[in-house]
């Protein structure tokens, strides 16, 4: 006799974040990004609905990387210094959906660019590429709090999903967001209580939990990845379960943690597996973002998906 | 927790005014306060301010759906009553409530079933009260098993182990409050336990302590749901930080206010 599957019905849902906006939407998208509205845990098609993929964004910057493995400089070639053509080369050669800008060039130790040049970048990567955008700041608060604005602003309606505000810089980035129509990374140091009180607080200045997107923050294969693993599914069982202040999409960036471990730098090959890996694994813990690097191991993990949800 | 707000009752004079006057605005008023305090469902007894409960009844239930979709608890000892409430009741409904007498059961069962309505069961009887543990279980297991004959789902029971004040019955609390944890245990899948938290403190004081305080430890004995006043902001405080304990929600710094955003 057949063991009949057990199927958990659940009260909650994980909201649905557009990022990206059409013509008629007020922005210049060619297409939108839907990530989030599972009512139930991540591949259990049975159990809930789950209707938008995980989706990759490859992550480029306002400058040359700074940060980037041989390996990756030679993936991408000569082109990842002129940015613009780097997006280009990411939207028309490898079909990237999404981009994550970092905005690396404004850091003090990287080039310093103010206000005004970083938006400018904005601006014109807007007009070269027609995908959505997620735009993170340097991570240095002080410039980001001056140049997130600009940025935000140079970007005002297109719907970005924009980053990233932690539980001690927030107030800038929120009130930015909410001003010209965008979302939000709310970014936590693998710790649940902090990523719900973080929830909390850029949701009490107004800005509605269904624009947040929570960066659990991760670690790479064999570097932490189970305690984001762990962290995100019981943030995930609590949105399931009922709690609003959970039940946001997450969004990995599995490019820069998995390029900085030894074992990734060890030869080409094994440095895209071990980005590939780590992301698959993410997409089992309920990772709905995932921030990539290499091209190669991008495409691995896409046609992953493809197979996973082809039914 | 499921919440149920218990102030709209006859008993309370501004709602016997209002209920007198057929003033619909009053018990709508009472009814969105308990709400946005965190109820989820609404206690509606006529109490004694009635002269006449099947038009009372129905008539407090249509004003207050009016302005909420929340279940209604519909609370009267009478079983004509409780059917005139069921049939003004578009919201869900829950029963309060069957005592463990046959001819209750017998009218108040089959009720429930055909109104698709949840069903809250005192363990007590035309006998009298439990004086222990061991009487409200076996009051518990006779309605059990006629509502399981019955066919009513037992998910939808609520198990009610009679909440005594605690001036008059002191000794009996740890009795109460273990009959709380074994209701559970009588069935798979088990049915659901409620009190109404204010008995407990009826001529005692303070009554706001004596109440969450009971409320916290019923809670830690797995209690499902209380009748209490919602508007009790240290109450519902109370209750919300020993779910926190028990691990039923996630802590942050702003639990409290995280809870309620729910």
């Amino acid at each position: 006799m057949e063991t009949p599957l057990v199927l958990e019905k659940w009260p909650g849902v994980i909201s649905t974040v557009t990022i990206g906006a059409k013509k008629e939407e007020g922005g210049s998208r060619g297409d939108t990004v839907k990530v989030g509205g599972q009512s139930t845990l991540p591949l259990l098609f049975k159990e809930g609905s789950i209707p938008h993929k995980p989706r990759i964004a490859f992550e480029i910057s306002d400058i040359a990387p700074v940060d980037f493995e041989p390996e990756l400089m030679t993936a991408y070639g000569q082109v990842v210094n002129d940015p613009l053509a780097w997006a280009d080369t990411c939207v028309n050669k490898y079909k990237a959906e999404l981009l994550c800008l970092k905005m690396q060039g404004t850091h003090p130790d990287f080039g310093n660019k103010s206000p005004e040049t970083a938006a400018k970048f904005v601006s014109a990567l807007l007009s070269r590429v027609k995908v959505p955008l997620i735009i993170i700041g340097s991570g240095d608060d002080v410039k980001d709090n001056l140049i997130m604005p600009a940025c935000s602003e140079a970007a005002k309606g297109e719907r970005c999903l924009i980053g990233c505000a932690v539980q001690d810089n927030y107030k800038t980035l929120v009130a930015s967001v909410l001003a010209d129509g965008h979302s939000i990374i709310a970014e936590s140091p693998i710790d649940i209580n902090i990523a719900k009180q973080l929830n909390i607080l850029i949701s009490d200045m107004g800005l509605n939990l269904e624009r947040i997107v929570i960066d659990p923050t991760i670690g790479a294969l064999g570097y932490g990845l189970e305690y984001a693993y762990s962290i995100m599914e019981r943030a995930r069982l609590a949105a399931l379960s009922g709690d609003k202040t959970l039940a946001s999409p997450f969004i990995c960036f599995v490019g820069q943690e998995a390029w900085r471990t030894k074992e990734a730098k060890a030869s080409p090959e094994q440095g895209i597996i071990w980005e590939a890996l780590t992301a698959t694994s993410l997409i089992q813990s309920g990772a709905d973002l995932l921030v990539m690097r290499h091209p190669q191991a991008a495409g691995i993990v896409s046609n992953y998906i493809e197979t996973l949800f082809k039914g | 927790m499921f919440i149920i707000g218990e102030l709209i009752n006859g008993m309370y004079p501004h709602i016997a005014l209002a209920l007198k006057a057929h003033d619909k605005a009053a018990i709508q008023k009472c009814a969105l306060e308990q709400i946005s305090c965190g109820a989820d469902a609404l206690d509606v007894c006529c109490g004694p301010a009635s002269k006449d409960p099947l038009i009372d009844l129905p008539w407090l239930v249509e004003a207050i759906q009016e302005v909420t979709n929340k279940p209604l608890c519909l609370d009267s000892g009478k079983p004509k009553v409780i059917a005139e409430g069921l049939k003004a009741a578009k919201n869900l409904t829950i029963i309060n409530s069957t005592t463990a007498d046959q001819e209750k059961l017998e009218i108040l069962i089959p009720l429930a079933k055909k109104y698709k309505s949840k069903l809250i069961g005192l363990t007590i009887n035309a006998k009298g009260i439990p004086q222990n543990k061991d009487q409200r279980l076996e009051l518990a297991a006779l309605i059990l098993t006629q509502a399981s004959e019955g066919g009513f789902p037992i998910v939808d029971l609520y198990l009610d182990p009679i909440l005594m004040p605690i001036n008059v019955a002191q000794g009996q609390m740890r009795d109460i409050l273990e009959a709380i944890a074994e209701f559970r245990m009588i069935s798979d899948p088990s049915p659901k336990t409620v009190i109404g938290l204010s008995n407990i403190s009826q001529g005692a004081r303070p009554h706001s302590l004596i109440n969450r305080t009971f409320l916290s430890m019923a809670v830690a004995s797995g209690l499902d749901s209380a009748i209490l006043n919602p508007k009790d902001k240290e109450l519902v405080d109370t209750l919300i930080t020993a779910e926190l304990i028990l691990n039923k929600n996630i802590y942050c710094d702003s639990y409290l206010e995280a809870y309620r955003k729910k």
